[in-house]
């Protein structure tokens, strides 16, 4: 009987989600379309297609340079938090120890706290210590707030491995670091990657933390934040951040896609869950 | 199929043998998890305990006296400057939170109980935006809400305008806008993971009982949601208020926040002391708004019934 | 199913040793001064309900748990100190634990791969364990895809090709539906008697244990109740306890009227004076015991048909089960009404409510526990 009645709230409600996803999508997208126009200045109409704000970037040296100390922080943090996050992951997926609650919520505390709290306070640390803000500095700041993310990814990926794989493992003759190569690392290794990915990404998007904590060397979102004081800049400005969009989007793709490889992996394990 | 419950206590299962220290579980989920622990204890709460213990301190110049003062926070407080850049920092994060869950709910809750098999597709383009550089996202705002920005000049290019608002952009209004959009993600996935704990049989049985779909979510579902609602709105809240870029880019002289001033006390200015008890400030006074946000929602939770 | 004849054997030898075993976690012991001694061989049955400490008895036995006290021996080793990848046991998990990275085949040859064998020789054996589950041809299908019962059959492949000297079975066939269950109850019987290792199973399924056991033994809170042959625990439960988790018991309390090496007499309401064999285990305890006896045992009398063991009551209820009826029967004196199983061949299920029936039984299939 009421058919249509269930229909209209899941209809207007449709109508509402797909306005609401525009709504994130559509500022977002500004950022391509204008980096294609002629014009200097974002504006409406558009004035022309052109590649010359892109074809500009590689011609710049300070660029290039924020591009690498990017590159190089991005990894470094990416390795690091992945590493403390594995460990975290494994003891909280795995163990039950007094206080696990607390250390998990400390662990994942820079997840809530205003980023330039953290970033002010490990400056003040750092210059008390009397050591020289450098690319290394931003690594240990970075390297703080990933493993909130590391630890996410990490523990849906290790959450439901089936305990009785590592048993059968031993059972059938292996040793510890037997089992830990031929059957853990190859169930978890999706997660570790998809890991290093998010962080990653996270990494090279920080802007605050990387704006305190380092010296003279920029990483990208500094540099651009350099730029955006210059309008006539802001078409090169909007082409990096175009490039940055599309990178992004293409390592959290893939890291979704092994995320969910890793959870189908150690999830629908075994008959009683089939 | 559920058989054997027994199969829980094998969790302690040890190995025999060597090193006895690390036989027990606890010892070794505490050995996994200490380096990790450590970082965060390192590089975490001793600086926060650091920024604590200098907002009690005086700088003069290069040098900081250590004499316990409060000095620092009768400024932080009483100052007008101080005092209105805080107040607007928790307007802000407060009506941003607020807008942020209310707009976020539907949606989340259109995804739970709509989404069908595609719950995993949805929740993906939701994140997908927010994973995007923050600064990046605020930038795109700054473009759109210019004054020769997309909306005025399509606005006007459209005809519906003769010249453009200048209200749009260098105001609190418009950091609400880009934060409430910035934070959207974060909003919608604790709400969407407490929608998918309400048991559907529930919600049957409150219709069943005589509730219609509005009572029956009035009375079951939202206060059963109630704790991915509290979580969102501090998830929300509490970061906002330290918001550093979105009212340097799009705030202007009307949108300057707290961070803004704390920044300033760590640069130009130069006076870590007070940066510091801005900060602790900052910290205490959204910490106890987001205690009464829980207070008012949960009351309001039990409420409903 | 058919019940099987016990194994011709020259010497029966132990197998297994488990003495005095104690397992507790701070205050409460899973698992309580066990003593059990499982022979070469045998197709041997832990049965129990959840949390009465089969598994972690199998589990200790297996290497993943350890005895607080006591001590476990595998063909006169033992067990103390040495982990679970050195023992000579195997075991099938519960949840299959097929590794699903692997497929079938690398599933199998897992254990082997650590022997270095010659690679023709890991070959043939993986291929022959494959045969003997009936799974020929499927070593490269992937691990994601295979049915419920096929995981069964690679978990159990995979611990035969180590050819172990036991083989340790954790509810193996519970995630299975009741049709697959039966038939690998018969199967796995058939391959324990080809293959002549010795087989531990934990089930919680009376009817598991029946059909496949050559002895069983039945566990509550920790303890072992009774350890004997398949028709032993059925006919012959030493306690209400074992009676009941074995499937439906009448019960009937009697006073013990005469005690003597082989035999007791007792005086009962419903049943009279009743004289039955004593059961070895028999220890009195005060001076009144409980007669069992199971639901098929009693028989409704016909017409004319007497015997000289009988009581008569009053049909309360009758429920039909296609080959069988259900009847509850009211005997004047007793204060639970009898549960009667009889066969439908000669009209039990037109037996009205209400109405009057003689039931016959037979004193053999009385049998006595101690209160």
């Amino acid at each position: 009987m009421s058919g249509l009645k269930r229909l209209v709230p899941g209809g207007w409600l449709s109508v509402y989600a797909v306005l609401y996803v525009a709504f994130l999508y559509v500022p977002v997208l500004f950022l391509p379309v204008f980096s294609v126009n002629t014009a200097a200045t974002p504006k409406f109409p558009l004035s022309g297609f052109t590649w010359k704000w892109y074809e500009g970037l590689p011609h710049t040296p300070e660029l290039l340079n924020a591009a690498w100390n990017s590159l190089v922080v991005g990894l470094s943090a990416s390795v690091l938090s992945t590493v403390f996050g594995i460990l975290a992951a494994r003891a909280i997926t795995r163990y039950r120890f007094p206080g696990r609650r607390p250390i998990n919520g400390l662990i994942m505390a820079p997840l809530v706290l205003p980023e330039i709290i953290v970033a002010i306070s490990m400056l003040l640390v750092i210059l008390q210590l009397g050591l020289s803000l450098s690319l290394f500095t931003v690594v240990l700041g970075h390297v703080l707030v990933c493993i909130p993310y590391s630890m996410t990814v990490l523990t849906s990926g290790f959450e439901g491995f089936d305990r009785s794989l590592e048993e059968a493992s031993a059972d059938l003759g292996e040793s510890a670091f037997g089992t830990f190569r031929r059957v853990t690392l190859p169930m978890v290794t999706p997660a570790i990657i998809s890991s290093l990915l998010v962080s990653f990404t996270i990494s090279l998007d920080e802007f605050i933390i990387a704006f305190f904590l380092t010296g003279t060397e920029a990483t990208l979102p500094i540099y651009i934040w350099g730029q955006l004081r210059f309008a006539a800049k802001l078409p090169g400005v909007l082409a990096l951040g175009t490039l940055l969009l599309v990178a992004s989007f293409v390592l959290l793709s893939i890291a979704e896609v092994l995320r969910r490889r890793a959870a189908r992996r150690t999830q629908s394990e075994g008959g009683l869950y089939a | 199929m559920t058989a054997a419950a027994e199969g829980s206590a094998p969790l302690a299962a040890s190995r025999p043998g060597r090193k006895p220290l690390l036989q027990s579980e606890s010892a070794q989920g505490l050995a996994l998890i200490t380096p990790t622990f450590l970082y965060a204890l390192v590089l975490l709460v001793l600086p926060i305990l650091v920024v604590i213990a200098h907002s009690f301190w005086t700088q003069h110049y290069l040098t900081i006296d250590r004499t316990f003062t409060l000095e620092n926070y009768r400024i932080a407080l009483t100052e007008p400057i101080y005092r209105d850049l805080l107040w607007r920092s928790l307007y802000i994060s407060l009506v941003t939170s607020v807008a942020t869950v209310v707009l976020a709910y539907p949606n989340a809750y259109y995804i739970s109980f709509h989404g069908g098999h595609r719950k995993g597709l949805w929740l993906f383009l939701i994140t997908i935006p927010f994973w995007t550089s923050y600064l990046l996202r605020v930038m795109s705002w700054k473009v759109i809400l210019g004054y020769n920005g997309v909306l005025n000049s399509g606005l006007m290019g459209l005809g519906i305008i003769d010249e453009p608002i200048t209200a749009l952009l260098y105001n609190s209004n418009s950091v609400i806008i880009t934060l409430v959009h910035a934070w959207a993600a974060f909003a919608i996935l604790p709400i969407f993971v407490s929608l998918e704990k309400v048991d559907r049989t529930l919600i049957e049985a409150a219709k069943d009982l005589g509730d219609g779909p509005l009572r029956s979510f009035l009375r079951v579902t939202l206060p059963l949601s109630a704790p991915g609602v509290i979580s969102a709105l501090l998830i929300v809240m509490i970061p906002t208020v330290g918001d550093y870029v979105t009212p340097k880019l799009v705030g202007g002289k009307d949108g300057v926040m707290i961070a803004n001033a704390i920044q300033a006390q760590f640069g130009k200015a130069s006076n870590w002391p007070l940066g510091a008890a801005l900060s602790v400030t900052t910290m205490i006074v959204v910490t106890a708004m987001a205690g009464a946000a829980v207070l008012i929602i949960r009351r309001a939770a039990r409420l409903a019934r | 199913m058919p019940e099987h004849s016990v194994r011709p054997m020259g010497e029966i030898r132990p197998m297994i040793e488990i003495r005095n075993v104690t397992r507790s976690y701070g205050a409460f012991k899973a698992l309580d001064e066990a003593n059990l001694s499982i022979n070469e061989g045998e197709f041997f049955s832990l049965l129990g309900p959840s949390g009465c400490g089969k598994t972690t008895l199998l589990r200790m036995i297996a290497g993943f748990d350890n005895p607080t006290t006591g001590s476990i021996a595998v063909d006169d080793q033992p067990m103390a100190g040495i982990p679970a990848n050195r023992r000579p046991t195997n075991m099938v998990f519960q949840s299959y634990a097929i590794f699903p990275h692997l497929n079938v085949e690398q599933n199998v040859g897992y254990g082997l791969k650590r022997l270095k064998l010659e690679a023709g020789e890991e070959r043939r054996r993986v291929e022959e364990a494959l045969a003997q589950v009936s799974l020929t041809g499927l070593g490269k299908r992937g691990a994601t895809e295979l049915s419920g019962g096929q995981r069964q059959r690679v978990a159990l492949a995979r611990a035969l090709v180590m050819r172990p000297k036991v083989l340790l079975l954790d509810e193996p066939l519970s995630a299975l539906d009741k049709k697959l269950r039966e038939q690998m109850q018969v199967e796995l019987r058939r391959l324990q008697q080809a293959v002549g290792i010795t087989f531990v199973l934990v089930t919680h399924d009376q009817y598991e244990a029946l059909a496949m056991s050559d002895r069983i033994a039945v566990m509550f809170g920790g303890r072992i109740a009774q350890v004997a042959s398949p028709k032993e625990i059925y006919q012959r439960p030493v306690n209400r306890q074992v009676a009941d988790f074995l499937g439906g018991m009448n019960f009937v309390r009697g006073e013990i009227i005469e005690e003597n090496g082989a035999s007791l007499t007792l005086d009962t309401l419903g049943f009279g004076r009743v004289s039955t064999e004593k059961p070895t285990a028999f220890v009195r305890n005060g001076g009144a015991a409980t007669l069992g006896i199971r639901p098929e045992r009693l028989r409704v009398l016909w017409d004319d048909e007497t015997s000289q063991f009988q009581v008569t009551g009053t049909v309360v209820e009758r429920h039909y089960f296609g080959e069988i009826t259900h009847l509850v029967v009211e005997i004047p004196g007793l204060e639970k009404p009898l549960s009667v199983t009889e066969t439908n061949d000669f009209g039990a299920d037109d037996i009205p409510v209400g109405s009057a029936v003689r039931l016959a039984y037979d004193p053999e299939a009385l049998v006595a526990m101690a209160d």
